[in-house]
């Protein structure tokens, strides 16, 4: 009976396993012609699991009942909200994945692999199980899983040098950042005597030790290369320019979310009793995600490299949330995941849309020049997504930059609050570049080619969000990032 | 009107005219936003016709709770009202001006224009915190477009300082919002006007805010983006620039600084004084000396902004009026001046002033507006600059004579970079054929001169229509800065009155004695 009531909490992630076994067998049976029937059912398998989260995130659930296999897996409202997130996300990199493997951007390789939606469904499995964890051992399975999945993904042009590359990195670094957290995970194990997080919270009470400490200290640190935040954050640019551009909207977005939604259950759930141990550490990771993020950068020819520079200047503002350590910083963290996740799924998409005539994709400076002349509604979106990414007002992206700045001075850490927001205007100097080069510059007229009606949906429907109109979406997410936030910080 | 969301539809007008005008071709374009210019203006002008004068403080309030941490809530005092009105009021002349001189993209550059309208209706309208802080920033979007996309040669440069200068002064503007809501609890503009922040905090506060206006006003010596954006902006940029943009900073002034944080201001005034004293000299100094008539009304524009923040910082009624009719004036005249600019720039494709000459002779109707806005600024009385110029400086001088002693040097130094700039574009000879060849102004540059024109002798000759709405609104800031007032520097000693009139006959017992006294003397 436990076990049914425990199976009934993980249902969407049931719904997940099987629908990527099932669908792999099918790619093994009938290879590569299938891939886009596949991608098409993995999308279907992916919405019906956000759409089995939607009472439970619209009541709202919290404590015992939330429990399953016996204290590994937490399903409660926070983790049905990032879940909600991953789930979008990686319908988004499903959507615009065909159109880009089949046509010559993909290079020699032509044609979408059957592979690909599976591993992305193996990769959302991963990541739900990071973000419902309730013990080491199960964050550490859900990470793996993920992580496997994703090096693959990156690596998934087998003949395109960049490609391999990516994957490769993403793979030795990956592997040493699990390493570091497995350490820390031990260390954590030795000092406390458990791995469930209730344990090792019991067991961080009062002074701590500095074996246990250290366990902190290497758990963060793994953490933080997960979510690519300074100083452990260099191989992001390098897997993001190589990796196949559906891949990195992906990585931009899903794995982003889930790193992050987990390492905010880490410090407040099991470190949440020594708040003083953690929270300078997040907050100079904080500050100097934002300052090098953007420094980083402004010399930047590559958009995606330069998207991966705003997605580590980005971490950056989330981690603010998390340096206040308080329910509302939780929150505003939830919020701008939210936003984050539409801006960069719209960057994305654009970018994928930036095709010539034969389908090849541009990706640097010189070859957006004048895109407002050729190709206006690109440029007009493009345009909203960089003022949305820089925190200019009316559009949605200052209004993360809003509640996360508001919870920072609410909390009294005011002098944080103002270094961060003055180091913000750094980033607005290449953001706005976007929009000189698209608006000011004489046309380059490459970008000729023609995209399909799933980019247009997708690019508009975040350009939606990102809109002024975004802001009457405020109140329900508020409400749904506070009731989220609040799971996290019930008393023990 | 009752009932009527007036303010709303204000801005729903130029936003559905901007949305409209994006997707039609350019003649389309230019009927689209001239129309729903016009219809914002006559809507303007129903708002002022049923402001009631000393009626409640703020009138035709709005409030919806659409968003989550802050709500849309709309409503104008007499100070709101006049900015507004300049706003709508300017906005068909820019349409007007940019009617044959912009021909790319026309879509696109009448939808910008619309949007700022809006935003700058929003900005004098917001009654939330936060819903300023939006309206206020969002500026930065079309007029980096417009600076950027049709500006001159040298826009690109100009663009970024112009952005990267804005934000930097605004997001600490920001940080103190928060502070600000956080410890009062609401983000009501009202109620914070009447709120008493500790006075450490209000120094803090007060310079979080002065980064964001003493930029947007600008202040020497943060003023130096204003004249790169003004040379490099379109004609019509030029003139919202001038006209409304940097009266944002002076509005900021009087509706945040100064009832906010009265104590912090009182300390800082002595900062506001330093700085502009030097930018009337200095900036007029500079004027001077230009070759290009853009930028010399730039460098007079940060002058004239100096007088506005010496008669605000005066911390008395005449100042404060006078600050306000100095803004509405400067807003006009400096506008105007632009266009005189623009429609010589048109014929010519020069800002240069030598390549000029001689206008007066073929050009006599251009010379004869150019003529009346020459003088408005420099404060000619009859004009509307005589009317604010005098009230500030009458202020100031009650306040510290030397500052008023200072800042008047740039009324003379005005008339001298004015009527200097006047001789050598429509006096002397015809030395440049090209120029001697110009048409004189045409049917459509009538339309635009002339009411600017009528609105500044209406102005200078009976400022109480302009005055009247903003009178209790003045009283009531004054009442609140009357406490924390810093001290004249005049220090008028009155004597001891008399205790009887010189003339009292002296058959009254009591002031038998009085009496005496006083012929002893």
């Amino acid at each position: 009976m436990e076990f049914a009531a425990s199976f009934a909490l993980v249902i969407p992630e049931l719904v997940l396993i099987a629908a990527g076994l099932v669908l792999l067998l099918v790619a093994a049976w009938s290879g590569d012609k299938a891939a886009r029937v596949i991608a098409i059912i993995a999308a279907s398998a992916l919405f019906a699991a956000g759409l089995l989260l939607v009472p439970g995130l619209h009541f709202g659930t919290d404590g015992p009942a939330t429990f399953a296999f016996g204290g590994l897996i937490k399903v409660d409202s926070f983790a049905l909200f990032a879940k909600a997130l991953i789930y979008l996300s990686a319908i988004a990199a499903l959507m615009v994945a065909p159109a880009f493997f089949n046509s010559a951007a993909a290079g020699i390789e032509r044609g979408m692999r059957a592979e690909y939606p599976v591993l992305i469904l193996f990769a959302a499995v991963g990541m739900s199980i990071m973000v419902s964890a309730n013990d080491f051992m199960s964050l550490y399975l859900g990470l793996e899983l993920n992580s496997l999945s994703a090096y693959v993904l990156a690596a998934i042009l087998r003949r395109d040098s960049r490609s391999g590359e990516a994957g490769l990195k993403y793979f030795v670094l990956g592997a040493l950042a699990s390493g570091i957290l497995l350490y820390g995970m031990s260390l954590l194990y030795g000092f406390t005597g458990g791995t469930s997080f209730a344990a090792v919270r019991a067991g961080l009470t009062g002074e701590m030790g500095i074996g246990a400490l250290f366990g902190v200290i290497f758990v963060l640190s793994g953490l933080a290369f997960k979510i690519s935040a300074v100083p452990f954050h260099m191989w992001t640019p390098d897997v993001y320019e190589g990796a196949p551009t559906p891949v990195t909207a992906f990585f931009a977005t899903a794995p982003k979310v889930a790193a992050v939604a987990l390492t905010a259950r880490v410090v407040f759930e099991v470190f949440g009793g020594q708040v003083a141990a953690w929270q300078q550490i997040v907050m100079f990771t904080a500050l100097a995600s934002i300052i090098f993020g953007a420094l980083g950068a402004i010399g930047q020819e590559n958009l995606k490299r330069l998207l991966a520079y705003s997605s580590i200047n980005n971490i950056g503002f989330i981690l603010l949330g998390l340096a206040v350590a308080n329910p509302s910083g939780a929150s505003a963290m939830l919020v701008y995941l939210f936003i984050y996740v539409a801006m960069s799924i719209g960057s994305f998409v654009a970018l994928l849309m930036l095709r010539g005539e034969d389908g090849a994709l541009f990706e640097t400076f010189a070859d957006i020049r004048g895109l407002s002349v050729t190709q206006p509604a690109i440029a007009w979106a493009l345009l909203m997504f960089m003022f949305s990414l820089a925190g200019i007002p009316p559009l949605l992206g200052f209004y993360s930059k809003f509640v996360v700045f508001q919870a920072t001075i609410e909390a009294g850490l005011v002098a944080f609050g103002a270094i961060a927001i003055a180091a913000s205007v750094i980033g607005a100097f290449y953001y706005i570049k976007f929009v000189k080069v698209m608006f000011f510059d004489e046309p380059a007229g490459v970008v000729t080619g023609k995209s399909n009606t799933g980019h247009w949906v997708l690019l508009g429907l975040c350009a939606l969000i990102v809109s002024p109109l975004g802001y009457l979406l405020t109140p329900s997410l508020t409400d749904l990032a506070d009731k989220a936030a609040a799971s996290l910080f019930l008393p023990v | 009107m009752e009932g009527l969301p007036i303010l709303s539809l204000m801005m729903c007008v130029p936003l559905a005219g901007a949305a409209l005008c994006l997707f039609s071709g350019a003649a389309a374009a230019r009927w689209i936003a001239l129309g729903a210019t016009l219809v914002t203006f006559v809507l303007g002008v129903l708002l002022w016709s049923n402001y009631q004068i000393g009626g409640p403080q703020w009138q035709f309030t709005e409030r919806a709770e659409l968003f989550a941490g802050f709500s849309y809530a709309l409503g104008i005092d007499g100070i709101a009202l006049m900015l507004i009105m300049l706003s709508v009021f300017l906005m068909p002349v820019c349409i007007l001006a940019s009617w044959e001189s912009v021909t790319k993209r026309v879509g696109e550059y009448m939808a910008a224009f619309l949007f700022m309208e809006v935003l700058m209706i929003g900005t004098f309208a917001a009654q939330d915190l936060f819903l300023f802080y939006v309206f206020f920033e969002a500026g930065l979007i079309p007029m980096y477009l417009i600076i950027g996309v049709w500006g001159g040669d040298n826009r690109i440069y100009a663009s970024y300082k112009f952005f990267l200068y804005t934000l930097l002064g605004s997001v600490l503007m920001l940080i103190a919002m928060f502070w600000m809501v956080a410890e009062a609890g609401t983000s009501d503009i009202p109620t914070l006007m009447q709120y008493s922040f500790p006075p450490e905090a209000q120094t803090w506060l007060w310079l979080a805010f002065f980064a964001s206006f003493a930029v947007k006003v600008p202040m020497w010596p943060l003023h130096t983006w204003l004249p790169d954006a003004h040379v490099q902006a379109p004609t019509a940029g030029s003139v919202i620039l001038a006209g409304v943009l940097l009266k944002l900073g002076g509005y900021g002034f009087i509706r945040f600084s100064l009832p906010m944080f009265p104590e912090a201001s009182a300390q800082f005034a002595w900062l506001v004084f330093m700085l502009s004293m030097i930018a009337v000299v200095y900036t007029s100094l500079v004027a001077l000396v230009q070759n290009d008539m853009k930028k010399l009304i730039a460098y007079s524009s940060v002058a004239h902004m100096a007088i506005v923040t010496v008669g605000l910082f005066a911390f008395n009624v005449q100042g404060l009026e006078g600050a306000m009719i100095v803004m509405l004036s400067h807003g006009l005249v400096s506008g105007a001046l632009f266009l005189c600019v623009g429609v010589i720039y048109d014929r010519l494709h020069t800002r240069e002033i030598a390549r000029y000459g001689g206008l007066a002779i073929n050009m006599p109707y251009y010379a004869l507006f150019f003529l009346l806005f020459t003088m408005a600024s420099i404060g000619l009385p009859g004009t509307s600059g005589f009317v604010g110029e005098f009230l500030s400086l009458a202020g100031i001088y009650q306040t510290s004579s030397l500052v008023a002693l200072i800042c008047t040097t740039g009324i003379i130094l005005g008339a001298a970079y004015m009527l200097y700039l006047y001789r050598r574009v429509a006096f002397g000879g015809q030395v440049n054929e090209d120029a001697a060849a110009m048409r004189d102004i045409s049917a459509r540059e009538w339309v635009m001169m002339a009411p600017i024109a009528a609105a500044v002798l209406w102005m200078g000759v009976y400022p109480e229509s302009f005055l009247a709405p903003m009178r209790k609104d003045i009283a009531t800031l004054d009442a609140r800065l009357v406490a924390a007032a810093p001290a004249s520097d005049a220090r008028l000693a009155p004597g001891a009155p008399r205790a009887a009139a010189a003339n009292a006959l002296p058959h009254h017992e009591g002031q038998d004695h009085a009496g005496a006294k006083e012929g002893a003397h």
